[in-house]
């Protein structure tokens, strides 16, 4: 037992699920030696890593003495529906309804802070028993003290609907917490056995519902101070370029200007309101010096199977070219990526006394604590971040520098600063999705039998030089780890195939974008294993399935994704009324997921009528929002698929709004969308990214089948 | 000084007149439940009602606003009860991030108003808003949902009223 004070900084690290995680296991010289870095590889196709950070209940779990129960929640809610997730583990332990819960951002000044990010589809797989063992803990840490307040014996005590009761005496959580300070945290019991959960597997509306159907004001956009004034940052138009020569001297005086900040690496106007802010900014004058011409040629002649650092990913058996038999090959291309998230970045930052308050959207509250104080010189301890609900995120709220930016804007003025990119600084300064190049070797015997089959494959940075990895990582794994993701081969069936992973650097920013690699690589491998299919005239699920050959528990719950997205779909070969079906599956983070869409020709356009999907993400927590993000994740696949992509001139990255930048709309979106979950791991797996996998090469390969033409560029386009 | 209602409310703003509406709507009047996505009228994100029509508010300059009556989701549905599209969306869970979800409520309701009972194709050619949730199968069921609760409700007005 340890003496744990309420409100006191002192806590009981719970170590087994806490500590470095991935930077721990990447820190040995071993992984020098090739084959155990391919196994970190493989890990990452199926592994779930610990949680990243502290696991106290006190920490965590907050009960007030009129009944609320508040869990502070170290994850953000990015519409991936995390909170009602996170709530319904929470209220199965504490024996309470959902609705009872009520989840809060936690503020970095709390302690609770995630060490690595919410990303990766990780929030509820790694909190799924922490967050479990942490409410039965503060269950127990009640029922003692309700037991002495009573004073009857903590184990006659039942609990039911937040009330203890025994020998008609009854208490509420509310009144055992009421006057507490100390609390004796005890070793985690025993968790709820499955066949007992009454909150967990259930299909209930997300908590945040109601608030994000009246317009609640909850976004880091709609947050304010009082006496706020708002910037306008000048932000780079063109790549590879450095800005000099600013003349701020027309700007400073326009309509409702408070102040024009210039220093080396940070010009904004400060005004009175947004409008003058922006009108102001435009009126600031610089030069440009390029280091050199960008095209996007040049773009696609950097990322190129050959060119950079060569890492082999995966390697079974011989390389296809030491094969003897037909050489098929193929190549596959995807382009430069943008979020497009929906609420801009920024930050409202109000620096006072020496400290800074930050509300803002972020994925990363911790670095951007620690960025902040790093960048303002100031202790971490000074910096609050309060996370906001995410119009977003996408993976396009991983880096600080808009925090940064709003806290310095503050102190320069000694005013609450609100500072977002407008529309066009967002397309000209995301940080795309790389582009990537693929090419898939396959060598076939003269009875049809698939001897070998190799993925190459070219991308920019995702991880690297990302601050949650550090720097001895990129030395010692030398392929990106986001980029591979779904890069290699999953048939383990097959005699002999490989993973080849090339890299280069771009000379703009590239980092995470939902799934990362996920949607192009599936996209290059299961167009290729479809095209083997037809090569040599087998149906391409039984093709699949029979190079599933293993009894890795993985393999087998790929295979059941298969097979019964076949059978729910009722997957056939044939065009039937103008339609074809198009069949691919993926694993990624160890889920399993398999599409079939249906597609036809409609005024010389792809048009996807239907999208079977079956996913196991072993126990579905909330089975209504993992189908959302299985619906969500196709029509954003459809969207980065059919029609999405930057283009890159003179330097400049285009285009820079919606519509230009063309996105799946209304009209574009399936009518249809069946979702079958396949509950085949006895934990929560992951599920905001595996379902994007699989939609890219489904419609391809449908198209392949209407058209007779295999489509080997992303986005898909008839002509 | 320009006038004009909003949510039934008359308000009286002292702006240049080429401000757009969004901002004066969120940052004057605090009501944030309009949003910022494009600042160009390409998204949606800032629709709102201007005498019952859709109108996207980031290219809208405050001034042609003089005199009129504006609705924002906050004033959608009535002081205790939501509107119907805004409870055919609870029905359907349709939002995930939900940061664009008030601009396609406003203009879902601004073509109920024209359009009672749309088709698909009537849907397809009238939400053209940008969701980068993906969430448009679900918020397809739910404006078909609205339009039925919409129907129902004149129904029921229709009996009160030969009641009465």
């Amino acid at each position: 037992m340890a003496k744990d004070k309420k409100k006191g900084l002192k806590r009981r690290k719970f170590l087994k699920y806490s500590g470095a995680g991935l930077a721990l296991m990447l820190g040995g010289t071993w992984l020098a030696r090739n084959p155990i870095r391919r196994n970190i590889f493989k890990s990452g196709e199926v592994t779930i890593g610990p949680y990243i950070g502290d696991t106290s209940p006190l920490l965590w779990l907050e009960i007030s003495p009129k009944n609320d129960i508040f869990l502070h929640s170290s994850k953000v809610e990015m519409g991936q529906g995390t909170f009602t997730g996170l709530a319904q583990l929470v209220a199965e332990e504490l024996e309470v309804a959902l609705d009872k819960i009520k989840v809060v951002h936690a503020q970095t000044k709390s302690g609770n802070m995630d060490g690595f990010a919410t990303g990766g589809s990780m929030s509820i797989p790694t909190l799924w028993k922490p967050l479990r063992e942490m409410a039965a803990i503060m269950r127990e840490m009640m029922r003692t003290k309700a037991a002495e307040k009573l004073g009857v014996k903590a184990t006659s005590l039942n609990l039911n609907q937040g009330v203890f009761s025994a020998n008609g005496k009854s208490m509420t959580f509310g009144e055992a917490v009421d006057g507490v300070s100390e609390w004796d945290i005890p070793d985690a019991p025993a968790l709820k056995p499955r066949s007992e959960f009454k909150v967990i597997g259930k299909a209930l509306p997300r908590i945040d519902l109601h608030d994000k159907v009246i317009g609640a004001p909850i976004f880091g956009m709609d947050a304010s101070y009082p006496d706020m004034l708002y910037a306008s940052v000048v932000r780079p138009q063109l790549v590879d370029a450095q800005m000099s020569n600013f003349d701020i001297s027309e700007a400073e005086k326009m309509p409702g200007v408070v102040k024009v900040v210039a220093e080396n690496d940070l010009v904004a106007v400060v005004a009175k309101s947004q409008t003058e802010a922006d009108n102001a900014r435009q009126k600031i004058k610089y030069d440009y010096t390029t280091n050199r011409d960008w095209n996007l040629s040049d773009v696609v002649e950097t990322i190129k199977v050959g060119n950079g650092a060569k890492t082999v990913i995966q390697k079974e058996g011989k390389a296809v070219d030491d094969l003897d038999g037909e050489l098929i090959s193929m190549e596959f291309r995807s382009p430069i990526g943008a979020h497009a998230q929906m609420e801009p970045n920024g930050a409202v930052a109000n620096f006072h006394d020496g400290q800074v308050d930050i509300k803002v959207s972020t994925q990363v509250p911790k670095f951007t604590r620690n960025a902040v104080a790093k960048a303002l010189g100031i202790s971490k301890s000074k910096v609050n971040i309060i996370p906001t609900y995410l119009g977003g995120g996408f993976g396009r709220r991983l880096h600080t520098p808009n925090a940064i930016q709003a806290a310095r804007l503050s102190r320069a003025v000694g005013k609450p600063v609100k500072s977002f990119l407008d529309r066009q600084q967002e397309f000209q300064n995301d940080t795309f999705r790389p582009p990537s190049h693929h090419v898939m070797k396959a060598k076939i015997s003269d009875s049809g039998e698939i001897l070998g089959v190799e993925h190459h494959l070219a991308g920019g940075d995702t991880l690297f030089n990302y601050p949650i990895l550090p720097s001895i990582a990129n030395a010692a794994i030398r392929a990106d780890i986001g980029s591979i993701r779904g890069g290699s081969i999953m048939y383990d069936g097959l005699p002999n195939y490989r993973a080849i992973y090339y890299h280069s650097d771009l000379p703009f920013a590239t980092s995470f974008w939902r799934s990362l690699g996920l949607l192009a690589n599936t996209f290059a491998i299961e167009s290729f294993i479809d095209e083997l299919a037809l090569k040599t005239k087998q149906n391409p699920v039984e093709l699949r399935l029979k190079n599933l050959t293993s009894e890795d528990p993985h393999k087998i719950r790929i295979s059941n994704v298969i097979k019964s997205a076949a059978e729910k779909s009722g997957y056939t070969d044939e065009v039937r009324d103008g339609r074809a079906m198009g069949f691919a599956a993926s694993i990624d983070a160890g889920t399993p997921c398999a599409q079939v869409v249906e597609v036809s020709i409609v005024d010389e356009e792809i048009k996807v009528h239907k999208v079977t999907a079956v996913m196991d993400c072993g126990i579905a927590v909330n089975p209504d929002q993992v189908r959302a993000q299985v619906e969500g994740c196709i029509c954003m696949g459809i969207s980065a698929s059919l029609y999405e992509q930057m283009n890159l001139k003179n330097n400049k990255l285009f285009p820079i709004i919606y519509g230009p930048y063309q996105m799946a709309l209304m009209r574009d979106a399936p009518k249809e969308i069946d979702v079958h979950l396949i509950e085949g791991a006895d934990f929560a797996g992951p599920v905001g990214e595996p379902p994007l996998g699989p939609i890219g090469a489904a419609i391809g390969n449908a198209v392949r089948r209407l058209t007779g033409k295999r489509l080997t560029e992303l986005p898909m386009a008839l002509s | 000084m320009i006038s004009f209602k909003v949510n039934n409310e008359l308000k009286s703003v002292d702006v240049d007149g080429n401000t757009p509406l969004l901002w004066v709507i969120r940052d004057v009047l605090d009501l944030k439940g309009t949003k910022f996505g494009c600042g160009k009228a390409a998204c949606g994100a800032c629709t709102l009602h201007v005498d019952g029509e859709a109108v996207r508010s980031c290219s809208y300059p405050v001034k042609n606003a003089e005199g009129k009556e504006i609705t924002t989701i906050e004033g959608l549905g009535g002081e205790a009860e939501l509107h119907p599209v805004q409870l055919a969306w609870k029905e359907h869970i349709v939002p995930q991030c939900g940061y664009c979800q008030p601009g396609f409520m406003m203009a879902t309701a601004a073509m109920l108003n024209k359009i009672p009972q749309p088709t698909d194709e009537d849907i397809n050619n009238n939400i053209i808003n940008v969701c980068r949730c993906g969430t448009y199968y679900r918020m397809r069921k739910a404006i078909h949902r609205a339009a039925e609760i919409g129907a129902e409700n004149v129904n029921i007005k229709m009996e009160d009223n030969g009641k009465g």
